[in-house]
């Protein structure tokens, strides 16, 4: 009984200390990248290349994805403000919704998956074949090359394609306003930036940013670290999504609190 | 007096429980090719590896052109590295870059002031050098085992370092094209006057390509000499069969 006891406790103890391993690993992972962010050489040539994979690629499904948002959304609101005779409120109240969180979101989300797992098997890949030690024995600094270059990359696109989505769910929602109520693009265009603030759109790009650089560092952390072969790429893509994703809503419940604590004000 | 460019004193290196060195000494002389053999997982790519500093060592020296290389600082690291050129077992090409951009990776970053001219000039020169010259804006997906070996000596080669070491270089190729990789290691060490140590489990290989060969046996070096002084009068059964193994049709 006390030797299978002893065993379990090693078991947990084993567990706990392969957590904190890896919070210090990653802790000293960012540390890393704000310490070579700073210095030369820059690899501008690779952080446009990047910009190009993770913005212009993504940008058909993010299209989609944020279009049948707008669309669907604005059909599932109507039925409610409908009980109230309040339809007319329904581009103030998508705008809302979709510059504040469904904007930032569902394009987090997706470039999560598109943009975080092929960061991580890129890199993972490129780790088990040995192609990073071909460029630290070339004296080139292998981080700097794969990790800023992207990492940055990723923070600057995602608010942008935040912006774009939030442009295209709009559209989409005034396809359906006008093929329903008859609203003009104007009246529909006047009444979305009538319900919105400035701290909505900034506290919506301030978090974009914030959600760029998750995807970014969690890929290249998880791909950076990958291990046992063609197993372990497979695991830093997946683990790389999931990650990014959860992360990403832990930010957004905090982004909530801070946004409310400056609408207060 | 030959100088010894690569010095190697008692080098102790261990994985968890698993010892892989234990206390290898070596000497590399200058424009020798020096073949470290030995089965695999006997710790031949570990030793290399901390000659570069992709590794480091548990215990001992290693000093490259008389620079020890733990004590190096990563400045020094990479100056240092400039003058190694590193041949991986599986060519470790970029595989998002065409060949021309394979090899033009390590000249733009290290030498600078280059014009587009002498940058085209360079990589065309040495692609010729190891007879792929046609591969120029293929992607590595496209070529052979063969050709990636080639190409991978060719983008090391880039930099004109004076000591080439390579990884198993005939590792997983057919008989003719493992042939045509033996010559091309003696024809870049006449070509480029480098200094060379090779690691691989393949006889013909070590043969055709050694001045010297060492055995890695149990994490220390257990046979060291010409080829035929090592192999052909061993008395020690793990080299003896060594041999035999690799010769058992002859």
């Amino acid at each position: 009984m006390s030797g299978e006891s002893t065993n379990k406790d090693k078991v947990i103890s084993k567990r706990i200390d392969r957590f904190f391993t890896g919070l210090e690993s990653a802790y000293l992972f960012v540390k890393r990248f704000f310490k070579e962010v700073w210095f030369p050489p820059y690899e501008f040539k690779e952080v446009i290349r990047q910009c190009y994979q993770i913005g212009y690629n993504s940008l058909p499904l993010i299209s989609l994805t944020g279009f049948i948002v707008g669309v669907v959304f604005t059909n599932q609101s109507r039925p409610s403000l409908a009980e109230f005779g309040a339809t007319s409120w329904l581009p103030a109240l998508i705008s809302i919704a979709v510059i504040r969180a469904m904007g930032p979101l569902v394009t987090a989300l997706i470039a999560a998956g598109k943009v975080g797992s092929s960061i991580g098997a890129e890199i993972g890949s490129m780790k088990v074949t040995e192609q990073i030690d071909a460029m630290e024995v070339s004296a080139t600094n292998p981080f700097k090359f794969l990790v800023v270059s992207r990492v940055l990359a990723s923070t600057f696109m995602i608010p942008i394609l935040v912006l774009y989505t939030d442009f295209v769910a709009l559209l989409g929602a005034f396809v359906n306003v006008h093929a329903n109520e008859m609203t003009s693009l104007s009246t529909f265009f006047v009444q979305v930036f009538d319900a919105l603030s400035f701290l909505d759109i900034t506290s919506s790009l301030v978090k974009s940013v914030v959600f760029g650089f998750t995807i970014g560092i969690v890929g290249c952390y998880k791909g950076y670290n990958s291990t046992k072969g063609t197993e372990g790429v497979g695991k830093a893509a997946n683990s790389a999504v999931v990650m990014a994703m959860f992360l990403i809503f832990i930010e957004e419940l905090l982004s909530l609190q801070v946004t409310n604590f400056f609408r207060q004000q | 007096m030959i100088e010894s460019v690569v010095q190697v004193r008692n080098l102790v290196k261990s994985f968890d429980d698993l010892h892989v060195l234990r206390g290898v000494d070596l000497d590399l002389f200058r424009g020798e090719n020096l073949v470290v053999l030995g089965k695999s997982g006997s710790g031949k790519s570990v030793l290399i590896k901390i000659m570069v500093g992709l590794l480091t060592q548990d215990e001992g020296s290693v000093k490259v052109l008389g620079q020890e290389v733990k004590n190096l600082n990563s400045k020094e690291l990479n100056e240092l590295r400039l003058k190694i050129g590193f041949s991986f077992q599986a060519s470790a090409l970029y595989d998002s870059m065409t060949v021309r951009e394979n090899l033009e990776f390590p000249l733009v970053r290290n030498v600078k002031g280059l014009s587009k001219q002498e940058k085209d000039k360079m990589v065309e020169e040495v692609l010729d050098s190891v007879g792929l010259l046609q591969t120029i804006n293929q992607m590595p997906s496209q070529l052979s085992g063969g050709q990636r070996k080639r190409i991978g000596i060719a983008r090391t080669l880039i930099l004109q370092p004076e000591i080439m070491l390579y990884d198993e270089p005939t590792a997983g190729l057919d008989p003719i094209t493992c042939m045509d990789i033996n010559n091309l290691i003696n024809q870049v060490n006449e070509k480029y006057k480098t200094t060379s140590i090779i690691i691989t489990h393949d006889l013909t290989c070590a043969k055709e390509t050694g001045d010297r060969v060492a055995v890695l046996l149990d994490g220390a070096f257990g046979a060291s000499g010409k080829f035929e002084d090592v192999f052909e009068n061993a008395e020690d059964y793990r080299i003896k069969s060594f041999y035999d193994y690799n010769f058992i049709k002859q």
